[in-house]
């Protein structure tokens, strides 16, 4: 595992993430300013053929317009109404088109951003292999070439390194100052173009081509240009669609019903073309109609401000609908190492003594491990680091082979180790070791931890407890993904013993031991084959199947470029505990469209209360009597219908932007509060707005 | 309204509730094939047909030839029937002599009885011969039913089954249903019928002279046959003019009570039926929650409007208060037999169900009472709704509400544990948009068209919710009339039959569709994030979204409607 430690940034409590470096304030001046002028461009009716809904309403102003116009030529006395009423359908559309441009508009001032540091880059290619450069434009190279790139000078492309290391200056693509280690081999091998190489020099085989650069992706996505509609959108998009041509068309029949009535009652007069597409207007689902891109861009936006890329909406969607969580140990459930909490000495050995031949045959090791036994040492026992130089000391590294390290120091000669190596050395020494050190390191694998054998020569002095520290919060994290129905399943390359131990410890639903990458492809084939969406992180070029076949596949940008490529996303900050946020995020995006869907048909009851009484009084005067909330003439009635509809737009464009508060409970839980506020609320709202609409409208004069 | 009336209301509701999952889990059985008591009796039968018609009896199918075979019965019964009534004149069992049928009135009831409707634009007594009724429609009243069942099972078994591209044969659901389900069930209610009076005979018409010396036609006929499988295969239509409220069709207000329950049978049976096949019968048990709360907002508002009469009477100081000794509220058009509260049960129970039956006259109903049936057959016969067509289109509505509340869990909508996706949700719209389509377009068209204003009883809004009422119940293949216009002119004739054949078959083929594709989905396990689609929220939930949806979508209508007609009865206005 390669990943750099960042402090979680999530609130343990709330689940739902504090925002990166990259929070924008969601009223941005700048991003307001562009957003007016894109309203007006996206009055284009090609443009705006893509939302069906608001197209009718486009459709409606259009013909209110015309009608206006001919009554102002005619000095008719409806002039007025007929003209407030297109002023409201034209705002209708333009607050829908400002919006999506409000949504667009911070991903494209992103954009502009990604596209300043894209500035004229040129490298040095190297020739043949014979050591010479030649000087060529960044945008000459190809996959394949091979380049160097030295202090100071930004990385030309996107690549491999090869040779050397560096410090790299990420800040441009992560938004992260902190520079990060580059070398060739493993999983650090991977740089971005764009780039800066602090120190040293590195030699990079470039992996992409001119316009295929993670950059040149970057700013694509953030900039909304590949945007596709996902599949929930489009689904949603045909209900909407479904519904305006059914108000269509039981606005269009009311013209012959209206009619019919006329007739019958001997009175009164058919409503006008102005009121039934004032009528049409109100009932369609405009608010939902508006608001859905909107919704959706910014659903992307927020998976960006956690400095998370997704590659598409449709990741973002599937990571709300995920069932089972595949997280790394290492880094994700427990901090990065394992530490040294006890010291358990053996027969007539003391518990100091222990600790200083544990402390001195650490004092070279540079491991995380290593530097807490010492610590633990320093702690408990006070033992000082002490100077080693007086003496005739000689430290032994840890390898593959002996699976020890330790020291000789004068005629000491103490070990540390696995167990059975470092009980091979005692036999060597002519000792044996004591019964009881079986238990010892039984019962510290069986709780978790790992043994580590101290001996000196022949006589074994005890064992030191080295135990994964699981990361504090993540037990009320999973909690919480439990009480959402989500399962969570621990990874990790530990023996059974251990990954049970620890995986109780942190509390996840299960684990997967002494995981291969075959083991965790597996296990993602058989969650999928029970329909089960899959979500995982993973860095290295092993795990790039499996984050290709996982749903949602987070790849950590410090990881390989192919488990980039195979990802669905790019963690930027590479802190694998964001796919708990990500998951946040996605099912956040889903409430919010359903709860602006639910809000906007549950507006109509009142517009219905509005409007209907207000056409059929001239007819019916009884009618008079449906209109419940005492509006002062017809002609208002239908304005502060029309008007409430345009407003209620502006006023849910930051809940759009932003997304419905979630907090993790179940289902069930969700649905009561959500059908309370957005259904029950729906209903309600309008009586109240329309109603103060009407008041004002009477106050102003204006009907 | 008072307490003996709720309590036979109660009754009735206890006795539907005792009997749903019996005959739920008799039907679940049937049609997974396996054994059921029955089987000794009738499989010989079952057996027999298949080898006749070479059916194969685990044959599958895919939605296609599912539909298929539904249209292709229903066009064969349908021509059989036209042809039946044109030539009748010629053919046996006509002791009236009879002549044949005009063509619109022929197509209009040929295709009344394909698809469920039952709607009559002809006074049966004087029109159709016994052969007519007993091979034409009476045996139409079997095939419809079990096609409608048939659907209804095949669309659950979308939801039942996973991974796979059939939803079973269509042949043999058909088969079973008829003589498993149907068959048994007329015979008894048949019997049950005839116990309480019901006439079952071939004589002609009988002549009697009546107490003031006046001569009466009293017509007779093999009723009880044709009535039982009227009610229990929600077809509706009547061997007499008068149907349910004919003494010879319903003699007393047992049969009347039986032939409510029959109505409802089926459909309430079928949700136990498709809890069952889910296997999660809790599931069964929320859609008949849903139904029955809006079955009895209905009794309710009926029976309240009936009872509290019509106020410009009250005013001319008639009585209107129920006493002991008279029933008050409004009794126009109904029977004296059956009383306020069995006339707005009967009416509510018919117009829930697609069976069109009537004990009363709808037309004399008060507005708001009369409201209720247009509502029901406008939610798209929904509430228990016909055999079959109740359950899916109640289906339609469920997978309409997960789709719309179901995204506020913070997952893509999922139902029986079955993604609802692009394909679904557009079949599901195609048949919300071809009920009010039909409805609200056929009515929009004619209402204002001389040949139609002719066809009209009464002026005002009244003669407005009689046209509406009329393309309501075509299109919701319910059958009922506002008895004050006039059916039969080609005009409404043939405007009507195509309604109907649009209610049925443009909802059904879509649905089929959408069943096809979920049965091609794998399941999602349920799990805590789960949308709860059993329990009280999902009930109140799906009740929500019927009504809202309905209402959307005609409101305006009804309120130049009924609604109006209410208030200007208020108002003291009335009209001619």
């Amino acid at each position: 595992m390669a990943t750099t430690m960042t402090p979680p940034t999530a609130d343990p409590v709330t689940l739902m993430p504090k925002k990166g470096s990259r929070a924008r304030p969601l009223f941005d001046q700048t991003i307001m300013k562009r957003a007016l002028k894109d309203s007006f461009v996206k009055l284009n009716p090609r443009t705006m053929m893509k939302n069906p809904v608001m197209f009718v309403v486009e459709v409606g102003a259009a013909m209110t317009t015309i009608l206006a116009a001919r009554d102002i030529a005619s000095g008719a006395g409806i002039a007025g109404f007929t003209f407030q009423i297109t002023l409201w359908l034209w705002f209708t559309v333009l607050f829908a088109n400002f919006a999506e441009a409000m949504a667009e508009g911070r991903g494209k001032a992103q954009a502009d951003t990604l596209r300043k540091t894209k500035t004229e880059t040129t490298a040095r290619r190297l020739v043949n292999g014979n050591g010479k450069t030649e000087t060529v434009a960044a945008t000459e190279l190809r996959s394949g070439d091979l380049v160097r790139v030295e202090t100071g000078e930004t990385i030309p492309g996107d690549g491999d390194v090869i040779e050397g290391i560096a410090s790299v200056d990420e800040s441009a693509i992560t938004g992260e100052s902190a520079p990060v280690i580059r070398e060739s081999g493993g999983d650090r091998s991977a740089v971005t173009g764009g780039t800066k190489v602090l120190s040293d020099w590195i030699k990079v085989k470039i992996t992409s081509n001119p316009g295929e650069t993670f950059l040149d992706r970057m700013i694509a996505l953030v900039e909304g240009a590949e945007r596709q509609k996902t599949p929930n959108e489009i689904a949603l998009n045909i209900v909407i669609a479904g519904l305006t041509l059914v108000f269509l068309l039981a606005v269009v029949t009311l013209h012959p019903f209206a009619i019919f009535s006329v007739n019958a009652s001997g009175s009164g007069t058919a409503p006008s073309v102005t009121v039934l597409i004032s009528l049409l207007v109100c009932l369609i689902p405009t608010t939902i109609g508006g608001l859905l891109s909107a919704i959706g861009i910014a659903g992307m936006d927020r998976v960006m401000q956690h400095n998370v890329l997704a590659m598409s909406g449709k990741a973002v969607e599937a990571a709300g609908d995920v069932n089972t969580l595949l997280l790394d140990k290492t880094g994700t459930i427990t901090l990065g190492n394992r530490q040294a909490v006890e010291f358990i000495p053996l027969g007539s050995v003391t518990e100091a003594e222990l600790a200083d031949a544990a402390q001195l045959s650490s004092l070279a090791d540079e491991t995380p491990e290593g530097r807490s036994i010492v610590v633990l040492a320093k702690q408990k026992y006070n033992i000082r680091g002490r100077e080693v130089a007086a003496h005739e000391a000689h430290f032994i590294p840890f390898t593959a082979q002996t699976r020890m390290s330790g020291v000789d120091i004068d005629a000491r000669r103490i070990r540390k180790g696995a167990t059975d190596s470092v009980i091979e050395f005692v036999h060597e020494h002519g000792g044996t070791a004591p019964t009881e050190l079986m238990d010892v390191t039984e019962r510290i694998s069986r709780s978790g931890g790992t043994p580590l054998v101290v001996a000196d020569r022949e006589r074994a002095l005890g064992v030191i407890h080295l135990k994964d520290v699981v990361k504090g919060g993540m037990r009320e994290r999973f909690q919480q993904l439990r009480a959402m129905g989500i399962r969570t399943v621990m990874i990790t390359g530990d023996n059974p013993l251990t990954a049970a131990a620890i995986a109780a410890e942190a509390g996840t639903d299960d684990f997967l031991a002494q995981a291969t990458p075959k083991d965790k492809m597996d296990l993602i084939k058989k969650e999928q084959a029970g329909g089960r969406l899959v979500a995982m992180t993973g860095d290295g070029t092993n795990d790039a199947p499996a984050l290709a076949q996982a749903d949602v596949g987070l790849a950590m940008n410090t990881g390989t470029m192919a488990a980039k490529e195979a990802g669905n996303m790019v963690d930027l900050d590479s802190n694998p505990t964001k796919l708990i946020e990500v998951v946040a995020i996605g099912k956040q995006l889903l409430m919010t469209r359903g709860a602006l869907f639910t809000f906007s048909i549950a507006n109509d009851i009142a517009k219905y209360f509005a409007i209907l009484p207000a056409m059929f009084m001239t007819m019916y005067p009884v009618m008079g009597k449906l209109n419940i909330m005492g509006l002062h003439s017809p002609q208002s009635a239908v304005l502060a219908a029309v008007i409430f509809n345009a407003l209620i737009i502006i006023v849910l464009i930051p809940l759009a932007l932003r997304g419905v508060k979630y907090k993790p409970m179940s289902a069930a839980a969700l649905l009561r509060r959500n059908l309370l506020v957005y259904g029950v609320g729906g209903v309600i709202a309008p009586f109240p707005g329309i109603w103060l609409i009407d008041r004002l409208l009477g106050l102003l004069h204006l009907a | 309204m008072t307490g003996n009336g709720w309590l036979q209301i109660a009754l009735f509701f206890l006795v539907l509730l005792a009997l749903t999952k019996p005959l739920g889990a008799y039907m679940a059985k049937v049609f997974a094939g396996e054994r059921t008591w029955m089987r000794g009796l009738l499989r010989p039968l079952e057996t027999g047909i298949y080898k006749v018609c070479g059916i194969d009896e685990n044959g599958e199918q895919h939605w296609t030839r599912y539909a298929g075979g539904v249209l292709l019965i229903s066009v064969v019964t349908l021509l059989f029937t036209y042809v039946l009534q044109r030539i009748q004149q010629w053919l046996p069992l006509n002791p009236q002599g009879l002549g044949n049928v005009g063509q619109h009135l022929a197509f209009n009831t040929a295709a009344s009885f394909t698809t469920n409707t039952n709607w009559q634009s002809y006074t049966p007594e004087t029109t159709m011969s016994y052969l007519t009724q007993m091979i034409g429609l009476a045996t139409h009243n079997f095939w419809s039913a079990a096609v409608g069942i048939s659907v209804a099972i095949a669309f659950v078994r979308g939801f039942a089954r996973h991974s796979v591209k059939t939803l079973g044969s269509f042949w043999v659901d058909f088969t079973r249903a008829t003589i498993y389900v149907l068959l048994p069930l007329s015979v008894v209610g048949a019997l049950l019928l005839v116990s309480q009076g019901a006439i079952q005979n071939f004589d002609s018409y009988t002549k009697a002279t009546t107490v003031e010396g006046a001569v009466q036609t009293i017509p007779q006929g093999p009723l009880a046959s044709q009535e039982a499988i009227k009610m229990i295969g929600t077809n509706g239509g009547g061997f007499t003019n008068a149907n349910s409220a004919h003494p010879y069709e319903n003699p007393t207000p047992f049969s009347n009570f039986l032939q409510m329950i029959f109505i409802f049978i089926i459909p309430a049976g079928l949700t136990y039926t498709f809890g069952k096949m889910v296997k999660d019968t809790r599931q069964g048990w929320a859609i008949f929650a849903a139904m029955s709360v809006l079955f009895f907002a209905g009794v309710w508002v009926t029976y309240y409007f009936e009872q509290a009469g019509n106020p410009n009477l009250t005013k001319l100081g008639i009585a209107s208060a129920a006493t002991d000794t008279q029933s008050g509220g409004n009794m126009e058009g109904k029977e004296v037999r059956f009383g306020i509260a069995n006339s707005a049960l009967f009416t509510t129970v018919t117009t829930d169900a697609s069976c069109g039956a009537v004990n009363n006259a709808h037309d004399s109903l008060t507005p708001l009472a009369g409201l209720v049936p247009l509502i029901n057959i406008e939610l798209g016969e929904v509430i228990f709704g016909g055999v079959g067509s109740g359950l899916y289109g109640v289906l339609m509505f469920a997978v309409l509400a997960v789709f719309i509340a179901g995204l506020m869990v913070g997952r893509t909508p999922e139902y029986l544990g079955k993604k609802i996706e692009q394909k679904e949700v557009k079949m599901m719209m195609l048949a919300v948009l071809v009920l009010a389509f039909t409805i609200l377009g056929f009515a929009g068209a004619g209402a204002n068209l001389g040949t139609v204003g002719n066809s009209l009883g009464n002026h005002g809004p009244h003669g407005f919710s009689e046209v509406l009422y009329a393309y309501t119940s075509a299109t919701g293949n319910n059958g009922s009339a506002f008895g004050g216009i006039n059916g039969n002119t080609p005009y409404l004739d043939t405007t009507l039959g195509l309604a109907m054949l649009s209610g049925r078959f443009l909802m059904l083929i879509p649905l089929l569709a959408a069943a096809g594709s979920l049965a091609q989905k794998k399941l999602v396990p349920v799990s805590a994030g789960t949308f709860p689609t059993h329990g009280p929220l999902f009930v109140a939930l799906l009740v929500g979204v019927m009504v809202i949806v309905g209402a959307l979508t005609f409101f305006p209508a009804l309120s130049l409607g009924p609604i109006v007609e209410h208030f200007l009865m208020h108002a003291g206005r009335l009209w001619s």
